[in-house]
């Protein structure tokens, strides 16, 4: 709550520091907070501890390869890391991605998205002093994990989604899990809502806390659920469909308010969001190839290695070399849990991307932070860097 | 994103209120991009912004090198009304890189032209704060331009340590 005409010349303003190694700062960030008594008149986000110089890394390899570097950046999203890097390639090449590779890549997406959610629900409820929820989110995120250890061998940093599809098909009994899942994950969702939702301390804390106007939020870049909590419903799977969104039936959930509250439901009922647009997704899953038949991009299959003096020549130059992409730029913007994430990638002819630069929504919104916790209590800085959601391994890359 | 035809018109509403402000267009694989005269950069953004893309997405930092001029700086504005994007592009040469801020225009551009000017050393004109963003404040050099060697940098261990330029006495 802020508090008013606190502005008394005779009190000093006490600059403390809070992290960069602090539990609640969700990763290495330090914020230089300006506090009067147990108020925060300013507050500097600090940044780059966990700079690892990924966009760097990827100009030194093949397009293929930058793959699982650039999953490292944002890494609860990696799935979505991997779809926008691959959209601008695909972009360059002008390459035309398999209605299954499509689907397949929207149910990973979708996925990807409950358990980042899943993972954001449960430190924020323990940075409230909640500390079962984390429990019980991590216990349905391990599920998701489960999932994706299943389709692709990896937990996390999954390498799934390739230049033209998908790396491999789904295995025979995964969308039986998957459908497992969906059904019982809405009751889950219904459950941390009647754990949080009618829990008098969380309402108390997060009602009318860090509201910030959605003008403010628009001219800082905010996007995502943080900008749709104040009421605006810009979602780019509505807004510009990719990789088949428009062919799903889901609704974007808006705030009213702006408030700490609103953000937090407006992710609680994206899980649900999410959950239909999986279940419509296996739904509808079309036969045909999980990734594009073009040979100077795609690897053949194993079988016809044995077979085809072609297919050798092609996998041969595709593990040595790679493949090149024609000169050009390409700006793939997607909707990461989030915000909008879009890879800007520019080809000068080479087997190398020349520049990869990631617009990380997490990088972009936490410069909402000061004008979150301005004015507000030092209690609520924690509880508004939570409903922010910042990923550090995706501000500083 | 405008069509071919679009952002010509585009380009020319922009040249009519200022013949220098557009150097070129270019339209290929659906995007629209300007290149417009980095001194006039604050003024085909505002063109730009009245004709209703207000919202700044993301700002890149690229190097052309060895191409000149080598140092570009990449606007992506966005009209969320009628879901369409256009991209800006200024080039400055290595030894003058000075683009002018955009931060009093967007918010959005504060950290964005930091990091800018962290990794290709771009000079914002008129940013309020601009320092070093993801690197060391005392590093030296910048790292994502093209001729920064990968691994160039020593790895610090306790027996290099002191050798390692930088570190305090």
């Amino acid at each position: 709550m802020p508090v008013a005409g606190t502005d008394r010349p005779d009190e000093e303003l006490l600059t403390i520091n809070m992290g960069p190694h602090h539990p609640a700062t969700h990763g290495v960030l330090r914020l230089m907070v300006k506090l009067e008594g147990e108020v925060v008149r300013d507050c500097k986000p600090i940044i780059g501890y966990v700079h690892t110089g990924i966009e760097k890394t990827a100009e030194d390899k093949a397009y293929w390869k930058v793959i699982p570097v650039v999953e490292r950046m944002d890494y609860l999203a990696y799935y979505f890391n991997a779809q926008t890097f691959c959209m601008a390639v695909e972009q360059l090449l002008g390459l035309e991605v398999p209605k299954r590779a499509q689907y397949l890549r929207v149910i990973h997406l979708e996925l990807n998205r409950i358990a980042s959610h899943l993972v954001w629900l449960g430190t924020s409820a323990l940075d409230l002093g909640a500390i079962s929820m984390f429990w019980y989110c991590f216990r349905e995120r391990e599920k998701v994990m489960d999932l994706f250890e299943q389709s692709s061998g990896q937990r996390m940093h999954t390498r799934y989604i390739q230049v033209g599809g998908v790396f491999e098909d789904v295995p025979a009994g995964w969308a039986d899990k998957v459908r497992a899942f969906t059904r019982e994950m809405p009751r889950r969702v219904d459950q941390y809502a009647a754990l949080l939702d009618r829990n008098e301390i969380v309402l108390r804390r997060l009602r009318n806390v860090a509201v910030v106007d959605e003008q403010t939020l628009l001219g800082l870049g905010v996007t995502g659920p943080l900008l749709r909590a104040a009421g605006n419903p810009w979602d780019l799977r509505k807004a510009a469909p990719y990789s088949s969104y428009e062919d799903f039936d889901f609704k974007v959930p808006v705030g009213t308010v702006g408030d700490n509250y609103d953000r937090f439901k407006v992710r609680m009922y994206e899980m649900y969001e999410s959950v239909k647009i999986v279940e419509q997704a296996l739904e509808g899953l079309p036969e045909g190839p999980f990734i594009t038949e073009d040979r100077k991009v795609a690897l053949p299959p194993r079988h016809e290695l044995g077979t085809s003096m072609e297919a050798l020549i092609h996998h041969f130059k595709l593990v040595t070399e790679g493949f090149r992409v024609p000169p050009g730029e390409a700006y793939a913007p997607i909707e990461s849990p989030r915000g909008e994430l879009g890879a800007w990638v520019r080809s000068d002819g080479s087997a190398k991307p020349a520049r990869v630069h990631m617009r990380d929504p997490s990088f972009v919104n936490l410069q909402a932070l000061p004008y979150m916790a301005k004015d507000g209590y030092v209690a609520d800085l924690i509880a508004t860097l939570a409903m922010l959601d910042p990923i550090l391994g995706g501000i500083d890359r | 994103m405008p069509d071919a035809t679009g952002l010509e018109l585009i380009a020319q509403d922009i040249r009519d209120g200022d013949p220098d402000a557009v150097l070129d267009t270019t339209y290929a694989r659906g995007r629209a991009t300007l290149i417009a005269n980095p001194p006039a950069i604050r003024r085909v953004l505002e063109a730009l912004r009245g004709k209703g893309y207000t919202f700044l997405a993301s700002l890149h930092g690229v190097d052309y090198w060895p191409d000149e001029p080598r140092l570009g700086v990449i606007y992506e504005l966005l009209d969320m009304e009628k879901v369409d994007r256009i991209s800006v592009k200024v080039r400055v040469g290595a030894d003058e890189p000075h683009v002018d801020s955009v931060t009093d225009m967007w918010a959005t551009a504060d950290h964005q032209e930091r990091e800018a000017f962290d990794m290709f050393g771009v000079v914002f004109d008129g940013h309020p704060n601009l320092r070093r963003i993801l690197m060391p404040e005392d590093y030296e050099g910048f790292p994502q331009r093209r001729d920064f060697p990968i691994g160039g940098e020593p790895v610090i261990f306790t027996f290099n340590e002191k050798r390692v330029r930088g570190y305090p006495e």
